[in-house]
Protein backbone atom coordinates (compact mmCIF):
# COMPACT_ATOMS: atom_id res chain seq x y z
CA UNK A 1 0.00 0.00 0.00
CA UNK A 2 1.20 3.19 -0.86
CA UNK A 3 1.71 6.28 1.89
CA UNK A 4 -1.60 7.83 3.13
CA UNK A 5 -1.85 11.26 1.31
CA UNK A 6 -3.11 12.48 4.77
CA UNK A 7 -1.47 11.24 7.86
CA UNK A 8 -3.39 12.10 11.07
CA UNK A 9 -1.11 10.52 13.58
CA UNK A 10 -2.18 10.82 17.50
CA UNK A 11 -3.02 14.26 17.54
CA UNK A 12 -4.22 16.50 20.49
CA UNK A 13 -5.55 19.74 20.12
CA UNK A 14 -6.09 22.14 22.92
CA UNK A 15 -7.33 25.87 22.99
CA UNK A 16 -6.47 28.53 25.16
CA UNK A 17 -3.29 27.46 27.26
CA UNK A 18 -2.85 24.31 29.71
CA UNK A 19 -6.11 24.49 31.18
CA UNK A 20 -7.96 25.18 27.89
CA UNK A 21 -10.40 23.28 26.27
CA UNK A 22 -9.13 19.74 24.95
CA UNK A 23 -10.69 19.70 21.51
CA UNK A 24 -9.46 16.79 20.28
CA UNK A 25 -7.61 13.76 21.90
CA UNK A 26 -5.31 10.46 20.79
CA UNK A 27 -7.37 11.64 17.07
CA UNK A 28 -5.53 9.24 14.22
CA UNK A 29 -7.09 9.19 10.63
CA UNK A 30 -5.48 8.62 7.54
CA UNK A 31 -6.27 9.30 3.94
CA UNK A 32 -5.27 7.91 0.82
CA UNK A 33 -4.45 10.25 -2.49
CA UNK A 34 -7.51 10.76 -4.52
CA UNK A 35 -9.94 9.29 -1.32
CA UNK A 36 -13.15 10.79 -0.55
CA UNK A 37 -13.33 10.93 3.22
CA UNK A 38 -16.55 12.27 5.61
CA UNK A 39 -15.39 12.81 8.88
CA UNK A 40 -19.01 12.25 11.28
CA UNK A 41 -19.81 13.21 14.92
CA UNK A 42 -21.93 14.64 17.52
CA UNK A 43 -21.78 18.78 16.94
CA UNK A 44 -18.89 20.51 19.06
CA UNK A 45 -16.90 16.96 18.22
CA UNK A 46 -13.47 19.13 16.80
CA UNK A 47 -14.38 18.46 13.47
CA UNK A 48 -13.54 21.99 12.47
CA UNK A 49 -10.51 21.63 14.75
CA UNK A 50 -9.45 18.46 12.56
CA UNK A 51 -9.76 20.63 9.37
CA UNK A 52 -7.66 23.26 10.40
CA UNK A 53 -5.15 21.51 11.94
CA UNK A 54 -5.03 19.51 8.41
CA UNK A 55 -4.46 22.73 6.29
CA UNK A 56 -1.59 23.96 8.80
CA UNK A 57 -4.28 26.87 9.75
CA UNK A 58 -3.58 26.37 13.58
CA UNK A 59 -0.67 23.99 15.36
CA UNK A 60 -1.40 20.70 16.80
CA UNK A 61 -0.96 20.76 20.87
CA UNK A 62 0.71 17.19 20.38
CA UNK A 63 0.92 14.74 17.67
CA UNK A 64 1.78 14.57 13.63
CA UNK A 65 -0.09 15.95 11.04
CA UNK A 66 1.49 14.64 7.70
CA UNK A 67 0.18 16.21 4.33
CA UNK A 68 1.27 14.91 1.11
CA UNK A 69 4.85 13.43 2.69
CA UNK A 70 5.88 16.29 4.64
CA UNK A 71 4.72 17.71 8.24
CA UNK A 72 2.53 20.06 8.42
CA UNK A 73 4.11 23.17 10.51
CA UNK A 74 2.36 26.09 8.74
CA UNK A 75 -0.39 26.49 6.28
CA UNK A 76 -0.28 24.10 3.12
CA UNK A 77 -0.14 25.79 -0.19
CA UNK A 78 -2.11 22.91 -2.17
CA UNK A 79 -5.93 23.01 0.19
CA UNK A 80 -9.14 24.47 -1.39
CA UNK A 81 -11.51 25.28 0.93
CA UNK A 82 -15.74 25.70 1.26
CA UNK A 83 -17.52 25.97 4.39
CA UNK A 84 -20.79 26.34 5.67
CA UNK A 85 -21.04 30.33 4.56
CA UNK A 86 -19.91 30.95 1.06
CA UNK A 87 -17.98 33.47 2.42
CA UNK A 88 -17.95 35.34 -1.41
CA UNK A 89 -16.67 38.78 -1.88
CA UNK A 90 -19.64 41.04 -2.10
CA UNK A 91 -17.84 43.33 -4.43
CA UNK A 92 -16.55 40.77 -7.17
CA UNK A 93 -18.80 39.49 -9.40
CA UNK A 94 -18.75 35.61 -9.85
CA UNK A 95 -15.69 35.37 -12.27
CA UNK A 96 -13.30 37.55 -9.72
CA UNK A 97 -15.17 35.66 -7.56
CA UNK A 98 -13.62 31.73 -8.07
CA UNK A 99 -10.46 33.73 -9.51
CA UNK A 100 -9.22 35.06 -6.23
CA UNK A 101 -7.15 31.91 -5.33
CA UNK A 102 -4.73 32.33 -8.27
CA UNK A 103 -4.17 35.76 -7.42
CA UNK A 104 -3.05 34.75 -4.00
CA UNK A 105 -1.03 31.41 -4.69
CA UNK A 106 2.43 31.07 -5.44
CA UNK A 107 1.84 29.09 -7.94
CA UNK A 108 -0.49 31.02 -10.11
CA UNK A 109 -0.03 34.38 -9.21
CA UNK A 110 2.73 35.33 -11.29
CA UNK A 111 1.25 34.09 -14.53
CA UNK A 112 -2.39 35.59 -14.05
CA UNK A 113 -1.56 38.55 -15.89
CA UNK A 114 -0.07 36.68 -19.01
CA UNK A 115 -2.48 34.37 -19.04
CA UNK A 116 -5.38 35.95 -18.02
CA UNK A 117 -7.58 34.13 -20.73
CA UNK A 118 -6.84 30.74 -20.51
CA UNK A 119 -7.74 31.29 -16.26
CA UNK A 120 -10.77 32.73 -17.27
CA UNK A 121 -11.50 30.17 -19.36
CA UNK A 122 -10.93 27.51 -16.71
CA UNK A 123 -12.87 29.08 -14.34
CA UNK A 124 -16.17 29.12 -16.60
CA UNK A 125 -15.89 25.73 -17.50
CA UNK A 126 -15.62 25.11 -13.58
CA UNK A 127 -19.00 27.09 -13.40
CA UNK A 128 -20.17 25.29 -16.23
CA UNK A 129 -19.45 22.35 -14.43
CA UNK A 130 -21.21 22.96 -11.09
CA UNK A 131 -24.27 24.41 -13.08
CA UNK A 132 -23.76 27.98 -13.30
CA UNK A 133 -22.66 28.19 -16.96
CA UNK A 134 -24.01 32.10 -17.82
CA UNK A 135 -23.62 33.72 -14.10
CA UNK A 136 -19.98 34.52 -14.15
CA UNK A 137 -21.04 38.49 -14.66
CA UNK A 138 -23.30 38.71 -11.64
CA UNK A 139 -22.70 39.66 -8.01
CA UNK A 140 -23.04 37.48 -5.02
CA UNK A 141 -26.09 39.26 -4.02
CA UNK A 142 -27.60 38.49 -7.12
CA UNK A 143 -28.14 34.28 -6.68
CA UNK A 144 -29.55 32.32 -4.33
CA UNK A 145 -27.93 30.84 -1.28
CA UNK A 146 -27.08 27.49 -3.53
CA UNK A 147 -25.63 29.01 -6.39
CA UNK A 148 -23.62 31.05 -3.93
CA UNK A 149 -22.59 27.64 -2.44
CA UNK A 150 -21.23 26.22 -5.74
CA UNK A 151 -19.45 29.21 -6.63
CA UNK A 152 -17.53 28.93 -3.61
CA UNK A 153 -17.02 25.23 -4.65
CA UNK A 154 -15.73 26.96 -7.61
CA UNK A 155 -13.24 28.98 -6.02
CA UNK A 156 -11.90 25.73 -3.65
CA UNK A 157 -11.17 23.88 -7.14
CA UNK A 158 -10.09 26.87 -9.48
CA UNK A 159 -6.42 26.30 -8.84
CA UNK A 160 -6.94 22.63 -9.12
CA UNK A 161 -5.74 21.49 -5.16
CA UNK A 162 -4.97 18.18 -4.42
CA UNK A 163 -6.75 18.98 -1.00
CA UNK A 164 -10.09 19.81 -0.74
CA UNK A 165 -11.41 20.50 2.68
CA UNK A 166 -15.27 20.73 3.02
CA UNK A 167 -16.55 22.11 6.44
CA UNK A 168 -20.22 21.39 6.38
CA UNK A 169 -20.76 23.41 2.66
CA UNK A 170 -24.15 22.75 2.30
CA UNK A 171 -25.51 22.45 5.73
CA UNK A 172 -27.26 26.07 5.56
CA UNK A 173 -29.03 24.92 2.21
CA UNK A 174 -32.40 23.54 2.19
CA UNK A 175 -32.78 19.93 1.64
CA UNK A 176 -33.39 19.98 -2.20
CA UNK A 177 -30.66 22.50 -2.98
CA UNK A 178 -28.47 20.31 -0.99
CA UNK A 179 -29.37 16.85 -2.20
CA UNK A 180 -28.44 18.62 -5.81
CA UNK A 181 -25.38 19.61 -4.64
CA UNK A 182 -24.07 16.20 -3.80
CA UNK A 183 -24.66 15.33 -6.97
CA UNK A 184 -22.44 18.13 -8.10
CA UNK A 185 -20.28 17.44 -5.96
CA UNK A 186 -19.78 13.67 -6.59
CA UNK A 187 -19.44 15.02 -10.61
CA UNK A 188 -16.98 17.63 -9.52
CA UNK A 189 -14.97 14.59 -7.86
CA UNK A 190 -15.30 11.89 -10.42
CA UNK A 191 -13.97 14.38 -13.07
CA UNK A 192 -11.10 15.94 -10.94
CA UNK A 193 -10.40 13.15 -8.23
CA UNK A 194 -9.13 15.33 -5.54
CA UNK A 195 -8.68 13.94 -1.98
CA UNK A 196 -11.63 15.54 0.12
CA UNK A 197 -11.91 15.70 3.28
CA UNK A 198 -15.61 16.25 4.13
CA UNK A 199 -16.69 17.04 7.32
CA UNK A 200 -20.55 17.14 7.87
CA UNK A 201 -23.46 16.25 10.60
CA UNK A 202 -25.13 14.82 7.61
CA UNK A 203 -25.18 11.33 7.47
CA UNK A 204 -27.07 10.38 3.78
CA UNK A 205 -24.43 13.16 2.71
CA UNK A 206 -21.39 11.28 4.19
CA UNK A 207 -22.60 7.90 2.58
CA UNK A 208 -23.71 9.49 -0.50
CA UNK A 209 -20.44 11.09 -1.26
CA UNK A 210 -17.37 9.70 0.40
CA UNK A 211 -15.39 6.33 -0.20
CA UNK A 212 -14.94 6.14 3.70
CA UNK A 213 -17.10 7.27 6.56
CA UNK A 214 -15.19 7.75 9.67
CA UNK A 215 -17.15 8.89 13.05
CA UNK A 216 -15.68 10.87 15.87
CA UNK A 217 -16.28 11.02 19.29
CA UNK A 218 -17.60 13.36 21.51
CA UNK A 219 -15.48 15.97 22.89
CA UNK A 220 -12.50 15.42 23.08
CA UNK A 221 -12.63 14.08 19.68
CA UNK A 222 -11.13 10.89 17.96
CA UNK A 223 -12.16 8.23 15.10
CA UNK A 224 -14.22 5.53 17.18
CA UNK A 225 -15.39 3.97 13.77
CA UNK A 226 -14.71 3.36 10.16
CA UNK A 227 -17.40 2.49 7.41
CA UNK A 228 -16.51 1.71 4.02
CA UNK A 229 -18.88 2.25 1.22
CA UNK A 230 -19.29 0.18 -1.46
CA UNK A 231 -22.00 1.62 -3.12
CA UNK A 232 -21.20 2.24 -7.09
CA UNK A 233 -20.59 5.40 -8.43
CA UNK A 234 -22.15 7.50 -9.84
CA UNK A 235 -24.53 7.09 -6.76
CA UNK A 236 -27.94 8.72 -7.29
CA UNK A 237 -30.83 9.75 -5.08
CA UNK A 238 -32.54 6.28 -5.89
CA UNK A 239 -29.23 4.83 -4.02
CA UNK A 240 -30.29 6.18 -0.68
CA UNK A 241 -33.59 4.37 -0.88
CA UNK A 242 -31.48 1.19 -1.57
CA UNK A 243 -31.02 -1.39 1.41
CA UNK A 244 -27.56 -0.97 1.64
CA UNK A 245 -27.20 2.35 1.93
CA UNK A 246 -30.44 2.62 4.65
CA UNK A 247 -28.12 0.03 6.43
CA UNK A 248 -24.88 1.54 6.34
CA UNK A 249 -26.74 5.43 7.89
CA UNK A 250 -28.07 3.28 10.49
CA UNK A 251 -25.20 1.64 11.07
CA UNK A 252 -23.24 4.80 11.08
CA UNK A 253 -26.39 6.42 13.72
CA UNK A 254 -26.26 3.88 16.32
CA UNK A 255 -22.37 4.91 16.57
CA UNK A 256 -23.09 8.38 16.68
CA UNK A 257 -25.56 7.97 19.39
CA UNK A 258 -23.10 5.74 21.38
CA UNK A 259 -20.97 8.84 20.52
CA UNK A 260 -23.31 11.15 22.38
CA UNK A 261 -23.74 9.00 25.35
CA UNK A 262 -19.69 9.07 26.07
CA UNK A 263 -20.05 4.98 25.63
CA UNK A 264 -17.30 2.85 24.65
CA UNK A 265 -18.34 1.26 20.83
CA UNK A 266 -16.84 -1.82 19.29
CA UNK A 267 -16.49 -1.81 15.82
CA UNK B 1 -48.18 34.74 -18.38
CA UNK B 2 -52.12 34.84 -18.45
CA UNK B 3 -53.03 38.53 -19.15
CA UNK B 4 -53.63 40.60 -15.76
CA UNK B 5 -57.40 41.65 -15.43
CA UNK B 6 -58.43 45.40 -15.80
CA UNK B 7 -58.52 45.40 -11.97
CA UNK B 8 -55.50 43.87 -11.13
CA UNK B 9 -53.83 46.58 -13.89
CA UNK B 10 -55.97 49.68 -12.02
CA UNK B 11 -54.16 48.86 -8.82
CA UNK B 12 -50.84 48.31 -10.46
CA UNK B 13 -51.06 51.82 -12.00
CA UNK B 14 -52.27 53.29 -9.33
CA UNK B 15 -49.32 51.73 -6.89
CA UNK B 16 -46.72 52.25 -9.53
CA UNK B 17 -47.94 56.16 -9.35
CA UNK B 18 -48.14 56.34 -5.76
CA UNK B 19 -44.41 55.11 -5.61
CA UNK B 20 -43.49 57.72 -8.32
CA UNK B 21 -45.02 60.58 -6.24
CA UNK B 22 -42.77 59.41 -3.16
CA UNK B 23 -39.92 59.47 -4.78
CA UNK B 24 -40.49 63.05 -6.23
CA UNK B 25 -41.39 64.42 -2.56
CA UNK B 26 -38.23 62.45 -1.41
CA UNK B 27 -36.00 64.01 -3.86
CA UNK B 28 -37.64 68.25 -2.78
CA UNK B 29 -38.03 67.13 0.65
CA UNK B 30 -34.77 68.58 2.03
CA UNK B 31 -35.09 71.89 -0.39
CA UNK B 32 -38.72 72.12 0.89
CA UNK B 33 -37.39 71.68 4.91
CA UNK B 34 -34.77 74.32 3.85
CA UNK B 35 -36.85 77.00 2.24
CA UNK B 36 -39.62 76.65 4.99
CA UNK B 37 -37.19 77.24 7.70
CA UNK B 38 -35.79 80.83 6.31
CA UNK B 39 -39.59 81.44 5.69
CA UNK B 40 -40.46 80.39 9.05
CA UNK B 41 -37.80 82.45 10.37
CA UNK B 42 -38.42 85.86 8.47
CA UNK B 43 -42.24 86.00 9.71
CA UNK B 44 -41.25 85.43 13.38
CA UNK B 45 -38.62 88.07 13.05
CA UNK B 46 -40.78 90.40 11.18
CA UNK B 47 -44.07 89.48 13.49
CA UNK B 48 -42.48 89.70 16.68
CA UNK B 49 -40.28 92.80 15.82
CA UNK B 50 -37.10 90.77 16.55
CA UNK B 51 -34.10 93.46 16.96
CA UNK B 52 -31.20 92.83 13.76
CA UNK B 53 -28.49 92.24 16.33
CA UNK B 54 -30.26 89.82 18.14
CA UNK B 55 -31.74 87.79 15.45
CA UNK B 56 -31.02 89.08 11.63
CA UNK B 57 -34.01 87.73 9.59
CA UNK B 58 -33.09 85.83 6.19
CA UNK B 59 -33.09 89.31 4.48
CA UNK B 60 -30.95 91.17 6.14
CA UNK B 61 -28.42 88.12 6.04
CA UNK B 62 -28.62 88.10 2.07
CA UNK B 63 -27.86 91.86 1.71
CA UNK B 64 -25.00 91.50 4.11
CA UNK B 65 -23.59 88.37 1.91
CA UNK B 66 -24.15 90.84 -1.30
CA UNK B 67 -22.65 93.64 0.76
CA UNK B 68 -19.83 91.61 1.97
CA UNK B 69 -19.57 89.34 -1.01
CA UNK B 70 -15.12 89.75 -1.66
CA UNK B 71 -14.42 89.40 1.69
CA UNK B 72 -16.86 86.44 2.23
CA UNK B 73 -15.74 84.99 -0.50
CA UNK B 74 -12.01 85.38 -0.05
CA UNK B 75 -12.59 84.20 3.65
CA UNK B 76 -14.33 80.73 2.88
CA UNK B 77 -11.69 80.16 0.31
CA UNK B 78 -9.08 79.95 3.04
CA UNK B 79 -11.23 77.96 5.03
CA UNK B 80 -12.37 75.89 2.33
CA UNK B 81 -8.72 75.07 1.86
CA UNK B 82 -7.51 74.59 5.13
CA UNK B 83 -10.29 72.25 5.51
CA UNK B 84 -9.41 70.17 2.34
CA UNK B 85 -5.98 70.11 3.34
CA UNK B 86 -6.02 68.92 7.05
CA UNK B 87 -8.75 67.13 6.02
CA UNK B 88 -7.00 65.07 2.91
CA UNK B 89 -4.31 64.74 5.57
CA UNK B 90 -6.64 62.56 8.06
CA UNK B 91 -7.42 60.76 4.93
CA UNK B 92 -4.07 59.65 4.74
CA UNK B 93 -2.78 59.24 7.94
CA UNK B 94 -5.84 57.90 8.80
CA UNK B 95 -6.29 54.46 6.72
CA UNK B 96 -3.22 54.12 7.36
CA UNK B 97 -3.32 54.17 10.87
CA UNK B 98 -6.42 52.05 10.54
CA UNK B 99 -4.99 49.62 8.12
CA UNK B 100 -2.33 49.17 11.32
CA UNK B 101 -4.75 49.00 13.90
CA UNK B 102 -7.48 46.83 12.19
CA UNK B 103 -4.62 43.97 10.98
CA UNK B 104 -2.29 43.56 14.11
CA UNK B 105 -3.92 43.23 17.61
CA UNK B 106 -0.31 44.62 19.16
CA UNK B 107 -0.54 47.86 17.48
CA UNK B 108 -4.38 47.71 18.67
CA UNK B 109 -3.92 46.92 22.13
CA UNK B 110 -0.72 49.72 22.19
CA UNK B 111 -2.07 52.34 20.48
CA UNK B 112 -5.79 52.30 20.87
CA UNK B 113 -6.08 54.02 24.59
CA UNK B 114 -3.38 56.62 23.58
CA UNK B 115 -5.68 57.39 20.65
CA UNK B 116 -9.46 57.65 22.56
CA UNK B 117 -6.99 60.11 25.16
CA UNK B 118 -5.93 61.96 22.67
CA UNK B 119 -9.21 62.12 21.23
CA UNK B 120 -11.29 63.64 24.29
CA UNK B 121 -8.94 66.27 24.20
CA UNK B 122 -10.71 69.05 23.18
CA UNK B 123 -9.22 70.22 20.19
CA UNK B 124 -10.03 74.11 21.04
CA UNK B 125 -7.54 73.36 23.73
CA UNK B 126 -4.88 72.47 21.13
CA UNK B 127 -4.67 75.67 19.35
CA UNK B 128 -2.77 77.86 21.08
CA UNK B 129 0.13 75.13 21.36
CA UNK B 130 -0.28 74.89 17.50
CA UNK B 131 -0.06 78.30 17.79
CA UNK B 132 3.46 78.76 19.40
CA UNK B 133 5.17 75.89 16.90
CA UNK B 134 3.61 76.79 13.83
CA UNK B 135 2.76 80.97 14.54
CA UNK B 136 -0.18 82.52 13.20
CA UNK B 137 -1.23 81.87 9.88
CA UNK B 138 -2.44 78.74 7.86
CA UNK B 139 -0.81 75.44 9.90
CA UNK B 140 -3.00 76.17 13.08
CA UNK B 141 -6.28 75.44 11.64
CA UNK B 142 -4.92 72.75 9.12
CA UNK B 143 -3.91 71.21 11.57
CA UNK B 144 -6.85 71.13 14.17
CA UNK B 145 -8.85 69.89 10.58
CA UNK B 146 -6.45 67.23 10.25
CA UNK B 147 -6.74 66.85 14.48
CA UNK B 148 -10.46 66.61 14.49
CA UNK B 149 -11.43 64.59 11.40
CA UNK B 150 -8.41 61.70 12.08
CA UNK B 151 -10.13 59.77 14.73
CA UNK B 152 -13.13 58.96 12.95
CA UNK B 153 -11.54 57.75 10.12
CA UNK B 154 -9.07 55.48 11.76
CA UNK B 155 -11.87 53.91 14.12
CA UNK B 156 -14.04 53.18 10.69
CA UNK B 157 -11.21 51.50 8.48
CA UNK B 158 -10.07 49.36 11.24
CA UNK B 159 -13.44 47.80 12.32
CA UNK B 160 -13.67 47.08 8.36
CA UNK B 161 -10.67 45.32 8.56
CA UNK B 162 -11.01 43.41 11.72
CA UNK B 163 -14.03 42.30 11.14
CA UNK B 164 -13.51 40.12 8.19
CA UNK B 165 -14.86 37.07 8.36
CA UNK B 166 -12.50 34.32 10.04
CA UNK B 167 -13.75 31.90 7.64
CA UNK B 168 -12.60 33.90 4.97
CA UNK B 169 -9.20 34.89 6.53
CA UNK B 170 -8.46 30.87 6.41
CA UNK B 171 -9.68 30.03 3.29
CA UNK B 172 -6.72 32.63 1.49
CA UNK B 173 -4.10 31.84 4.26
CA UNK B 174 -4.51 28.22 3.49
CA UNK B 175 -3.06 29.06 -0.11
CA UNK B 176 -0.26 30.34 0.79
CA UNK B 177 -1.82 34.54 1.41
CA UNK B 178 0.45 36.47 3.20
CA UNK B 179 -1.30 39.10 5.76
CA UNK B 180 -0.63 41.94 2.90
CA UNK B 181 -2.63 40.04 0.54
CA UNK B 182 -5.29 39.50 2.70
CA UNK B 183 -5.52 43.17 3.85
CA UNK B 184 -5.35 44.21 0.25
CA UNK B 185 -8.00 41.52 -1.53
CA UNK B 186 -9.99 41.68 1.37
CA UNK B 187 -9.68 44.02 4.06
CA UNK B 188 -9.51 47.06 2.11
CA UNK B 189 -12.48 46.69 0.09
CA UNK B 190 -14.50 45.39 2.66
CA UNK B 191 -13.79 48.81 4.78
CA UNK B 192 -14.82 50.99 2.03
CA UNK B 193 -18.37 51.39 3.04
CA UNK B 194 -16.87 51.97 6.85
CA UNK B 195 -14.62 54.32 4.93
CA UNK B 196 -17.23 56.28 3.32
CA UNK B 197 -19.49 56.62 6.21
CA UNK B 198 -16.16 58.10 8.48
CA UNK B 199 -15.36 60.72 5.38
CA UNK B 200 -19.22 61.77 5.42
CA UNK B 201 -18.75 62.33 9.54
CA UNK B 202 -15.01 63.56 9.14
CA UNK B 203 -15.45 66.03 6.57
CA UNK B 204 -18.26 68.24 8.25
CA UNK B 205 -16.25 67.85 11.60
CA UNK B 206 -12.76 68.90 9.49
CA UNK B 207 -14.86 72.78 9.35
CA UNK B 208 -15.41 72.93 12.63
CA UNK B 209 -11.82 72.38 13.52
CA UNK B 210 -10.44 74.94 10.86
CA UNK B 211 -13.00 77.19 12.27
CA UNK B 212 -11.85 77.05 15.61
CA UNK B 213 -8.66 77.36 14.72
CA UNK B 214 -8.99 80.55 13.16
CA UNK B 215 -11.52 82.02 15.72
CA UNK B 216 -8.95 81.59 18.77
CA UNK B 217 -5.58 82.72 15.69
CA UNK B 218 -7.41 85.26 14.09
CA UNK B 219 -5.46 85.52 10.44
CA UNK B 220 -8.23 84.56 7.55
CA UNK B 221 -10.89 82.81 7.15
CA UNK B 222 -14.63 82.71 7.92
CA UNK B 223 -13.70 81.79 11.54
CA UNK B 224 -11.62 84.93 11.44
CA UNK B 225 -14.34 87.22 10.12
CA UNK B 226 -17.09 85.88 12.27
CA UNK B 227 -14.83 86.95 15.37
CA UNK B 228 -14.36 90.66 13.38
CA UNK B 229 -18.05 90.67 12.21
CA UNK B 230 -19.24 89.93 15.72
CA UNK B 231 -16.65 92.42 17.69
CA UNK B 232 -18.80 95.14 15.52
CA UNK B 233 -22.23 93.53 16.78
CA UNK B 234 -22.90 93.02 12.58
CA UNK B 235 -25.03 90.45 13.46
CA UNK B 236 -26.03 89.69 10.04
CA UNK B 237 -22.56 89.29 8.74
CA UNK B 238 -22.21 86.94 11.47
CA UNK B 239 -25.39 84.44 10.10
CA UNK B 240 -23.68 85.21 6.87
CA UNK B 241 -20.55 83.34 7.66
CA UNK B 242 -22.28 80.18 9.49
CA UNK B 243 -24.69 79.98 6.52
CA UNK B 244 -21.84 79.67 3.91
CA UNK B 245 -19.94 77.33 6.39
CA UNK B 246 -22.91 74.71 6.28
CA UNK B 247 -23.37 75.11 2.62
CA UNK B 248 -19.69 74.58 1.86
CA UNK B 249 -20.22 71.58 4.41
CA UNK B 250 -23.17 70.31 2.63
CA UNK B 251 -21.67 70.29 -0.55
CA UNK B 252 -18.18 68.28 0.82
CA UNK B 253 -20.77 66.02 2.13
CA UNK B 254 -22.75 65.36 -1.67
CA UNK B 255 -19.23 64.83 -2.71
CA UNK B 256 -18.53 61.87 -0.45
CA UNK B 257 -21.57 60.46 -0.79
CA UNK B 258 -21.58 60.47 -4.84
CA UNK B 259 -18.32 58.87 -4.67
CA UNK B 260 -19.30 56.49 -1.86
CA UNK B 261 -22.15 55.62 -4.02
CA UNK B 262 -20.27 55.06 -7.33
CA UNK B 263 -17.71 53.00 -5.97
CA UNK B 264 -19.29 50.82 -3.12
CA UNK B 265 -22.66 50.20 -4.52
CA UNK B 266 -22.65 46.96 -3.37
CA UNK B 267 -23.13 47.63 0.05
CA UNK B 268 -26.59 49.39 -0.58
CA UNK B 269 -27.69 47.34 -2.89
CA UNK B 270 -30.39 45.94 -0.45
CA UNK B 271 -32.17 49.23 -0.46
CA UNK B 272 -31.64 50.01 -4.33
CA UNK B 273 -33.01 46.12 -4.80
CA UNK B 274 -36.04 47.14 -2.72
CA UNK B 275 -36.96 50.33 -4.62
CA UNK B 276 -36.27 48.50 -7.98
CA UNK B 277 -38.93 45.92 -7.31
CA UNK B 278 -41.40 48.21 -5.86
CA UNK B 279 -43.62 48.03 -8.70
Amino acid sequence: MTRPFVEIDHVAMRYGGVDGTLALQDCSMNVQEGEFVAVVGPSGCGKSTLMRLVTGLWPATEGNVIVDGSEVDGPVTIAGMAFQSPTLLPWRRILANVMLPLEVTPEHRGRLRRERPQYEARARELLKLVGLEGFDGKYPYQLSGGMQQRTSLCRALIHEPKLLMLDEPFSALDVFTREELWAVMQDVWMVRRPTVILVTHDLREAVYLADRVLVMSARPGRIIAERKVDLPRPRTLETTYTPEFQALTADLRRYIAAARSGEEVTI
Amino acid sequence: MAEMSARALARYQSMAAAARRQRRLEHWLPWIVIGGMFALWEIIVVAFGIAEFILPAPHDIVNSMIRWWRPLMQDSLVTLYCTLAGFGMAIVGGVLLGVAIGSSQMVYKGLYPLLIAFNSIPKVAVVPILIIWFGIGVWPPILTAFLISFFPIVVNVATGIATVEPELKDVLRALGAKPRDIIVKVGLPRAMPYFFASLKIAVTVAFVGAIIAESVAPNAGIGRLIMVASSRFDVPLVFAGLIITGFMGIVLYWIAEYIERRTTGWATRGQNQNLAAGG
